[in-house]
């Protein structure tokens, strides 16, 4: 079908959102950079933070060939409320437990969203998905042999992934709050939607936390961890954009 | 052997110096043999058209590979020469051609099994050891010093040895 302007504007809302999670969480992971609680381990999220900043710039990309900014303007030169990325990604990295189990919620999420995506009627995207599942395979990979091997290690290791899963899950619910096209991307053939992207997720982390022996908490309420879809963020993102951009605003012209 | 990749015989003088163009991360690998050269044409203008793919969307030597294959391009001749980075055909490691597997091989790293899609922890945990060729060995992590590598531990040899990773 042809699209309306309506489709175009719903497509440049799942390409912003998706694009501010990598870029956010791209940042978030190489903050393990240097610091990780083993080699192996600041190489992996570091390797992630590299994957997903250059599955941001991709998606930044597809934006600008529909009338945005370059890359990298729009990755450096707006403000928290400009951003659409949900509150999980925001969060600082805090222990090695709790970013693991973001990472881990996150990323069976995306797998989920490209391998939705590569269906998608809007080939740009569909593209880049193909490319994108291929990658995130290895994240998932990464994150659900980890939260196994936590998950059943010892008392403490078992105690502070259960504690982490009670600490993301409700923010990880977020991820998934509905945008203010779900319709036209529905009918358009682009994206089936939030909603059904968020089953598929609940029944594919089930079988991993079961083996985990991690005990999915109480239903939470969505609305905690909602609104940055729409530009509402935690107060910790706009240090973040500030962290990020410092070098580049001490000149936006400069040629790397 | 000089193999063009080329299935419409069009352009083998382009295709040649394109073959000359190495992976910046691993020196014995031509860039076609590696599968990421997706089209060469040549317009009316004479302007030559040159698509590459990214094995990895974060991969930063892609800029560093646009320029080389624009810079051996000019080198043969072509003066008007436009590289540009596609996703139209999504890269897979099975796109690596055989002198491509047998050049990793001489670079030390093992190279990426065929697969059907199905990518898991048991597949890459039975990679042959590129040095000894035992398969008794273990997958320490999927992620190495670039990503398109994962790191691994041969039980025969004792020694360490990094692969290069299936990617559907």
């Amino acid at each position: 079908m042809e699209y309306t302007e309506v489709h175009v504007m719903a497509v440049k809302e799942l390409l912003y959102k998706m694009a501010d999670d990598q870029l956010i969480l791209g940042h978030r992971n190489s903050e393990w950079t240097g610091l990780g609680p083993v080699l192996e381990e600041d190489i992996a999220f570091s390797s992630m933070a590299q994957d997903k900043i250059g599955q941001a710039h991709a998606l930044y990309q597809i934006l600008h060939e529909l009338g945005e900014g370059e890359p990298d303007t729009v990755a450096f030169m707006r403000n928290a409320e400009q951003f659409h990325c949900c509150h999980l990604v925001e969060i600082p990295i805090g222990e090695y437990d709790f970013s693991l189990m973001r990472h881990f919620l996150f990323d069976r999420a995306e797998q989920l969203r490209f391998e939705l995506l590569s269906q998608s009627s809007f080939e740009p995207l569909a593209q880049v998905a193909r490319k994108f599942k291929g990658e995130v395979k290895y994240h998932v990979m990464h994150a659900d042999s980890w939260v196994k091997l936590l998950g059943t290690g010892n008392e403490e290791s078992h105690a502070r992934m259960q504690e982490a899963l009670n600490q993301a899950f409700p923010l990880a619910l977020g991820i998934f709050e509905a945008g203010p096209y779900e319709e036209a991307l529905k009918e358009a053939g682009i994206f089936e939607g939030e909603l059904h992207l968020r089953n598929l997720w609940l029944e594919a982390i089930k079988p991993v936390l079961h083996a985990a022996h991690l005990t999915l908490p109480a239903a939470a309420n969505d609305a905690l961890a909602s609104g940055g879809r729409y530009g509402k963020h935690t107060a910790y993102l706009q240090p973040l954009l500030d962290e990020m951009t410092e070098v580049f605003r001490i000149d936006p012209a400069a040629e790397w | 052997m000089v193999s063009t990749r080329d299935s419409t015989g069009l352009h083998p003088e382009i295709w040649k110096a394109l073959y000359a163009v190495k992976d910046p991360e691993i020196p014995p690998l031509s860039i076609v043999d590696l599968g990421i050269v997706t089209a060469v044409q040549v317009d009316e203008a004479g302007v030559v058209h040159v698509n590459l793919t990214p094995t990895f969307s974060g991969c930063p030597a892609l800029k560093i590979m646009e320029s080389l294959v624009a810079e051996a391009l000019h080198e043969a001749g072509y003066k008007d020469v436009q590289v540009v980075t596609t996703f139209e055909v999504a890269w897979n490691s099975n796109m690596i051609s055989e002198a491509g597997l047998q050049a990793l091989l001489k670079h030390g790293l093992a190279p990426p099994p065929k697969h059907d899609g199905y990518i898991e922890l048991d597949v890459l945990s039975d990679t042959p050891c590129p040095l000894c060729g035992s398969r008794n060995t273990t997958m320490q992590t999927p992620f190495g010093p670039t990503l398109c590598r994962s790191m691994h531990y041969c039980k025969a040899c004792s020694n360490a040895f990094e692969a290069f990773k299936p990617v559907s």
